[in-house]
């Protein structure tokens, strides 16, 4: 089986799911994002940056860091026929949160209540219908960054006024959410195929619990009940290998934050004892086998 | 200094590689905390690692 690993660079994950392709005797051919340069009408007989035709490989596996490259590298692929993990489908989804939320919402998924609006007005009515303490978060963009919790009209007033002013126009689509009162921390778990594999809990003093912001990373059992939400959330956004993001709400029901579609679990394996990137990629090969 | 032992771009100090070190992986420079992206392995050619844009992560 030949199979392409498509990165910006590389970091701990892709190592480990270098070692784990290597385990089963697979030992893919590292693309950097940067060398891909597609024609799109051209066909999938072109030459990939490794020198093969693209027709040559069987499976695709993308871990851009960079949202953008790796969803539209798999745009092309996908439309030249190669299957991919994750598919562009589900890519496009889980990089936008309006989009995640509406697929949320398509299969009655518990999320925190959530509004979109366009302009600074119509962004801090929707502030005042969620009610405050209110999250911002840009619709694009992942690590926590630029997130704001808004708790009256000043602050809100300052935050609109700010992206509208230095803002680009993805920062004009003003994605309002209530602020869950969760108990200092959330909950990543690790979703392959149908199948919960782990789960972590992310505890921290900051209301954003993210472990890219320190957040510290503990064994999260996988119950029946959070196997179930986190099977069908990923399955919303057409399934793969996903990490779901959850927040247990003030009543202990889970609520999904987000789903994320190149997941980090560097520091996920130890905590829960579950080598994940040897079930990612073993699951990634007995699909990739189940076409063939 | 040993022999081969890269230095930071940034700050010059050496920087530690891995023994399973590959292209393109990225590594902190443990003297200013920098980000670097192994150019090259053999031998090793180290560069500051492009700057993180607003649309990546996971
Ligand atoms: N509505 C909310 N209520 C309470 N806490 C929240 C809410 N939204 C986000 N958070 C906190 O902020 C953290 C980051 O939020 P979110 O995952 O939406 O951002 P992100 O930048 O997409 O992060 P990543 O993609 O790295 O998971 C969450 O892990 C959670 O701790
Ligand atoms: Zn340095």
């Amino acid at each position: 089986m030949r199979v392409a690993l498509l990165v910006t660079h590389i970091r701990a994950e892709e190592k480990l799911i270098l070692a784990a392709f290597n385990r089963r005797g697979i030992s893919p051919d590292i693309m950097l994002d940067r060398e891909l340069n597609f024609d799109i009408s051209g066909g999938i007989e072109q030459l990939a940056p490794s020198g093969l035709a693209w027709s040559a490989y069987d499976l695709i596996f993308e871990r851009c860091v960079s949202t953008s490259r790796g969803m539209y590298a798999l745009a092309v692929l996908n439309s030249w026929g190669i299957r991919s993990f994750n598919s562009y489908e589900t890519a496009a989804i889980c990089a936008d949160k309006v989009r995640t939320s509406i697929a949320l919402t398509q299969r009655s998924i518990p999320q925190p209540h959530t509004r979109v609006a366009f302009t600074p007005d119509s962004a801090m009515q929707a502030i005042e219908d969620v009610k405050y303490p209110a999250v911002l978060k840009p619709v694009t963009g992942s690590w926590g960054r630029l997130l704001a919790r808004v708790h009256n009209r000043d602050s809100a007033e300052a935050i609109l006024e700010h992206r509208q002013t230095l803002g680009d126009y993805n920062h004009h689509i003003y994605y309002v959410q209530e602020y869950v009162d969760k108990p200092g921390r959330d909950i990543r778990a690790f979703v392959v195929g149908d199948r919960t594999i782990a789960a972590i809990y992310r505890a921290s003093n900051h209301w954003i619990t993210n472990t890219a912001r320190g957040g510290l990373a503990t064994n999260c059992p996988v119950t029946a009940q959070l196997d179930d939400i986190c099977v069908r959330a990923a399955a919303a956004v057409g399934g793969g290998i996903l990490a779901i993001d959850l927040l247990e709400d003030a009543r202990g029901n889970y609520v999904v934050n987000e789903i994320n579609h190149t997941m980090e679990f560097r520091n996920s394996s130890e905590p829960t004892g579950v080598d994940i990137a040897q079930e990612v990629i073993d699951y990634v090969i007995g699909q990739a086998e189940a076409v063939a | 200094m040993t022999e081969g032992t890269p230095l930071c771009p940034e700050c010059d100090a050496d920087v530690e590689i891995p023994s399973d070190a590959m292209e393109n992986e990225l590594v902190a420079c443990a003297e200013c905390g920098i980000e670097l992206e192994i150019m090259r392995l053999d031998p090793i050619e180290l560069e500051l690692a492009p700057e993180v844009e607003e649309d990546w992560g996971e």
